[in-house]
């Protein structure tokens, strides 16, 4: 019974394994796996808790009784507070839509030219955005406060979308995708007559869906789970998570609450990854780097 | 002024080389004015946001500036200021460095050794296993449920069970002491670290030519680790520098989760890196010509690393 599970699990036609050495490796995969997989289990586990439950001693790890005890006292708390949780959650959206379709588009637009083209400064485009890959946006920081206070965008969400419009990462994997499309087809539709932007519209837009997806499932969870960090102090320009943070600070009472929104970030841009993932592989394959 | 010259000179006789070159240039930025046009938003944000702040960053470190007064140039005394007066930078520099060497190599082969074992699965556990692996980097904040898991009281997961087996009486302040907290931040970054290189791995590997292993087998190839070796490693090196990328940059910027699970600034400086030395002048003692220099070594940090290892890389299977 266990070997034929075994068995079935393994993908057919594999040369030269031995199965002990598979057993013993699946065996490390499903160690490691219930590592990554506990907590977050346990954070969906924590938001149906009733509060009995969640500080009992020794604490336990599964729900008992279920509860949605949880989420009506999140809607219950937000609702009498000054800012109300409405606003948050609509902050977060229009944040996170802008910037992820935004992000696509322009990503997309730059990286047809670089990915099917050779003119001048295309190279180093290029390579500057691939270095622009290796350090993180930590060591723009301060310079980039500077910018949006002279922009005036302090205090705006502009401050958060913009600058997450033109990612590297995205730019980098779209023109790696691109470069898959035929020359061919380019070539045939400029017969027929069309543009330049039509092209990059009708032709190389439909076939790069997956690499869409993919920049998706790449900068939506940032944006998602972004507080506004030091840009916006005005409290109805905060976000979903911003709320989080305020929630988990008011102590352990609201324990319960805090779990229930937990829940609600984290399950967006789970589900999004499902829907997604076989596209996200697809592109993916195309992203390593020339040497 | 040279091409004025010349072109009043020989005027009329021959085309001057240089205004030649110029409008061959201007025609090339004619011609291709579409591709520009389509690049240009991108571009110009792109640019806004972190060309010119790399640049500008770099020019501010020689400078002081408060955002208040005129920034009064001071050459390299931020710099010196910062290796030789500041012990906060020292201990941040020494943390930084223990996460890379730590985090950086161990994230990348784990991303690379489960998206392998992934790989022998069947299409439908494999989907699920890397759903299972690749969720808790996407799951944004819920890494507050670790300060559940190590909450310094006996409600906290581990304390609770460790004081049920036994092995300890009472509590222990897991993120406020010293010995411990440095160590906790380490394995939740782990957790969360299974991300972008981990997806590039298992595409690369689901890629590789069928045909190519089969012919190892004829060849010779007799077990998995032969075919790892001179097959699998071998055609996957563009996704492996990818990945490397990826990590390396990642496992020198580590602060959310210091910031999230040890406070900031977090007991003694135990768990201050680079970025929270950055975000403590930048945006709370607005010292910002000394946050630029300090941004500057962690760029130069960064940038080095990448291209030293991109270069060992390279070597692989050669």
């Amino acid at each position: 019974m266990g070997l034929k599970l075994i068995a079935s699990l393994r993908a057919p036609r594999k040369l030269n394994r031995s199965f002990t050495v598979s057993f013993l490796l699946f065996v490390l995969l499903a160690l490691f796996g219930s590592f990554m997989a506990l907590p977050l289990i346990y954070a969906i586990n924590n938001a149906f808790k009733p509060l009995d439950e969640l500080f009992i001693f020794p604490p336990r790890f599964f729900v008992k009784n279920p509860t949605f005890d949880n989420f009506f006292d999140l809607v219950a708390i937000m609702g009498n507070s000054w800012v109300p949780l409405s606003r948050y959650i609509t902050n977060t959206l229009l944040i996170t839509l802008i910037g992820t379709a935004g992000h696509i588009i322009f990503a997309s637009a730059a990286a047809y030219p670089l990915a099917k083209y050779r003119f001048l400064g295309s190279k180093s485009l290029f390579s500057i955005v691939v270095l622009a890959l290796m350090f993180s946006g930590h060591v723009t920081a301060t310079p980039n406060y500077m910018v949006m206070s002279w922009l005036g965008w302090i205090n705006t969400h502009a401050s958060i979308i913009v600058p997450a419009l033109a990612f590297p990462l995205g730019l980098f994997l779209m023109k790696q995708f691109m470069e898959q499309i035929p020359d061919a087809l380019l070539e045939a539709a400029k017969i027929d007559g069309a543009n330049e932007y039509r092209i990059y519209w009708t032709i190389v837009m439909p076939n790069v869906k997956p690499a869409w997806l993919t920049l998706l499932i790449l900068q939506f969870p940032a944006l998602w789970g972004t507080d506004g960090g030091s840009f916006i102090y005005s409290e109805n320009l905060k976000t979903l998570h911003y709320a989080l943070g305020q929630i988990v600070q008011g102590g352990i009472a609201r324990a319960g609450v805090g779990a229930a929104v937990a829940l609600i970030l984290m399950i967006v841009p789970i589900t999004l990854f499902v829907i997604s993932q076989s596209s996200v592989i697809q592109t993916m394959a195309t992203s390593g780097m020339k040497e | 002024m040279q091409t004025e010259t010349s072109k009043q000179t020989v005027q009329g006789s021959i085309r001057p080389v240089k205004s030649s070159k110029m409008s061959q240039i201007l025609s090339e930025l004619k011609k291709n004015k579409h591709y520009y046009f389509l690049m240009s938003p991108y571009m110009i944000i792109f640019f806004t946001f972190t060309v010119i702040p790399v640049v500008f960053s770099l020019l501010l470190s020689f400078f002081y500036f408060n955002m208040l007064e005129f920034p009064r140039f001071v050459g390299w005394q931020n710099y010196s200021r910062l290796f030789l007066n500041d012990d906060v930078f020292m201990i941040a520099l020494k943390n930084t460095f223990l996460f890379a060497v730590v985090t950086g190599p161990l994230s990348y082969i784990a991303c690379f050794i489960f998206a392998w074992i992934i790989n022998e699965l069947s299409p439908k556990v494999r989907a699920f296993m890397t759903l299972v692996f690749y969720a808790p980097s996407i799951s944004g904040n819920v890494f507050f449920i670790w300060l559940i898991v190590f909450s310094g009281d006996s409600y906290g997961y581990l304390n609770g069970f460790l004081m049920k087996v036994g092995f300890i009486l009472e509590p222990i302040q897991w993120l406020q002491d010293e010995k411990y907290i440095l160590p906790i931040v380490m394995i939740v970054q782990l957790w969360l670290s299974l991300g972008t290189s981990f997806l590039a791995f298992i595409a690369g590997l689901q890629t590789i030519d069928r045909s190519l292993i089969e012919a190892a087998a004829v060849d010779g190839i007799r077990n998995r680790w032969q075919e790892l070796w001179f097959i699998t490693l071998p055609s996957m090196r563009p996704q492996l520098m990818f990945g490397a990328v990826m990590q390396i940059t990642a496992s020198f910027a580590v602060a959310d989760i210091s910031i999230a699970l040890a406070g900031f600034p977090s007991v003694n400086y135990a768990a201050h890196t680079i970025v929270t030395h950055l975000m403590d002048y930048g945006t709370i003692r607005f010292e910002m010509g000394y946050a630029s220099a300090i941004a500057t070594v962690l760029f130069g940090i960064m940038i080095g690393t990448n291209l030293l290892t991109q270069k060992l890389l390279r070597k692989v299977g050669e």
